[in-house]
């Protein structure tokens, strides 16, 4: 038991150093949200009405309504890179060394997820405190409750992450990650739009957005932001997460997966 | 007498590509072994189900009598490994790359302390804690790499080609320093190469090539009166 918590604090402290390190990916991390929401929020502002709606139970101006989107954008993006991060260890050989450890590999796994989940909580809020500065707030209560919120679905895209690094062969493939996961799940998901907007255009790409695991990550956060709670956002989180972090460990497992097919 | 590293009946193949074929023997406390085979050999496969990486196929590894299938974990604790390609951290100290890795084992604070001194005195790197990997050359980082093995005080160790791209003033000193260990530590040391120099007269040698074990003895006896290096050519048909 000792062992396994030293193992976890060291995965952590290594993954955070590393991160300090990387200073363009933090500042890079920061930007991407705070673009999308003075930039592309405010040009939006005047085209897209929003009624009122749960869990708002006012008006709201469109750079409120993306805040919880861009909250899981950073977490979707660092879900990514922690899984980029995977690879290149793959590669570089140290993930060969985590995986001589006598720890049991899905803790060792665990380890790394908790790891990446912890910086991108770091990340959102440090994102939620910037727009703070520029008038974009939220209660104190609602900062609070959207922390379980953010373990929650950060766990999810980081199993996620773990599971796509368990499928690529090689890090050139990875551009294909952005084109094929990060953009569908963040632009098919109620980050930018309300689902009933989607559905104004089409039926379709309301069902998709409805069955996006990512928007009920993005709606879980919604609500928490609000004090809320959704349930049915909940469950489909925790389903996503578990079916995500099964079939990774089933993709590092020696006797089958990946490192099976790659010696 | 148990063997500390025991090998019975591996069988791997990659799709139809076989890699092994029933590789079997098992080595004593305080041997140093050399596994010699030519690029392709299967050494490297070898090593990745050693050190679990994957499952064979068919049979077994046990170390110190722990089956690594069965008790992964605890046969996994009794193994020290070099890889063949680089595993440091450049950016990190000497120190902390060690700290990390003893922490995987479950150690820290002072006992981990305690152990990295050890290890670092024991390769005469100790002054060079405090260093960035970055800064030493490619010999100090080998020998880095094989304190590093060494700090959860396995019974085994394994390193896989550990003297590739190190000149050859530094490939003798590892190589005699490797052969120390084991002669003073009690360790058991399984040294797969494909250069024959690296191979001493007394040392246990296992050939390996296209998969199956052509030869296991020692190595004078295996070279059987002619130099090792045309013997092992003449056994793998030249083929380096």
């Amino acid at each position: 038991m000792k062992a396994a918590l030293i193992c976890l604090a060291a995965i952590v402290h290594r993954e955070a150093s590393r991160f300090v390190s990387q200073r363009g990916r933090f500042l890079a991390a920061i930007v991407r949200p705070l673009v999308w929401l003075i930039v592309f929020a405010a040009g939006f502002r005047a085209a897209l009405g929003l009624s009122i709606q749960p869990p708002y139970q006012t008006y709201i101006t469109y750079e409120v309504y993306i805040v919880p989107g861009l909250c899981g954008m950073i977490q979707l993006f660092s879900g990514m890179q922690s899984s980029l991060s995977l690879v290149y260890d793959r590669e570089m050989g140290s993930m060969r060394l985590l995986m001589t450890s006598p720890i049991p590999r899905w803790w060792l796994l665990f380890c790394k997820l908790f790891a990446s989940t912890t910086i991108s909580i770091f990340q959102v809020y440090t994102f939620l405190a910037i727009a703070a500065l520029t008038g974009i707030d939220f209660s104190f209560a609602g900062y609070v409750a959207i922390l379980p919120a953010l373990i929650l679905t950060g766990l999810m895209l980081g199993a996620l992450g773990l599971l796509l690094s368990s499928t690529i062969n090689q890090l050139e493939n990875f551009a294909g990650v952005m084109n094929f996961v990060i953009f569908p799940m963040f632009f098919l998901s109620t980050a930018l739009y309300p689902l009933w907007k989607m559905a104004e255009a089409s039926p379709l790409l309301r069902d998709i957005c409805a069955f996006n695991p990512f928007s009920h990550g993005v709606e879980l956060i919604r609500f928490a932001l609000y004090g809320q709670f959704n349930g049915m956002a909940l469950v489909w989180v925790l389903l996503a997460f578990g079916v995500f972090l099964g079939l990774s460990i089933l993709g590092y497992d020696p006797a089958r997966g990946i490192v099976r097919r790659k010696a | 007498m148990t063997a500390r590293l025991s090998v019975q009946g591996i069988t791997h193949s990659y799709g139809k590509k076989p890699a092994l074929n029933n590789v079997g023997f098992s080595l004593e406390k305080g041997s140093f072994c050399a596994l010699l085979g030519p690029n392709g050999a299967g050494k490297s496969t070898l090593f990745s189900i050693l050190t679990r990486l994957f499952v064979p196929d068919a049979g077994d590894v046990s170390v110190a009598g722990q089956s690594l299938s069965r008790a992964p974990g605890k046969a996994l604790a009794q193994i020290g490994v070099v890889f063949q390609q680089p595993t440091l951290d450049l950016d990190l100290t000497v120190r902390r790359n060690l700290k990390y890795f003893a922490a995987l084992h479950g150690m820290s604070g002072t006992v981990a302390d305690k152990r990295i001194n050890t290890v670092l005195e024991r390769v005469n790197m100790r002054e060079r804690m405090h260093e960035k990997v970055r800064a030493l050359n490619g010999g100090h980082r080998r020998r880095m790499e094989i304190a590093r093995a060494l700090i959860h005080e396995p019974q085994v160790l394994l390193l896989d080609e550990p003297t590739v791209g190190l000149d050859a003033a530094t490939r003798q000193a590892i190589t005699g320093h490797v052969h120390d260990l084991a002669a003073e530590q009690d360790l058991t040391v399984l040294w797969a190469t494909h250069l024959v120099d690296e191979v001493r007269d007394n040392d246990r040698l296992i050939v390996l090539h296209k998969g199956i074990v052509l030869a296991d003895g020692s190595a004078a006896g295996i070279a059987d009166g002619m130099t090792l290096q045309s013997r092992f050519l003449e056994m793998t048909g030249g083929s380096e």
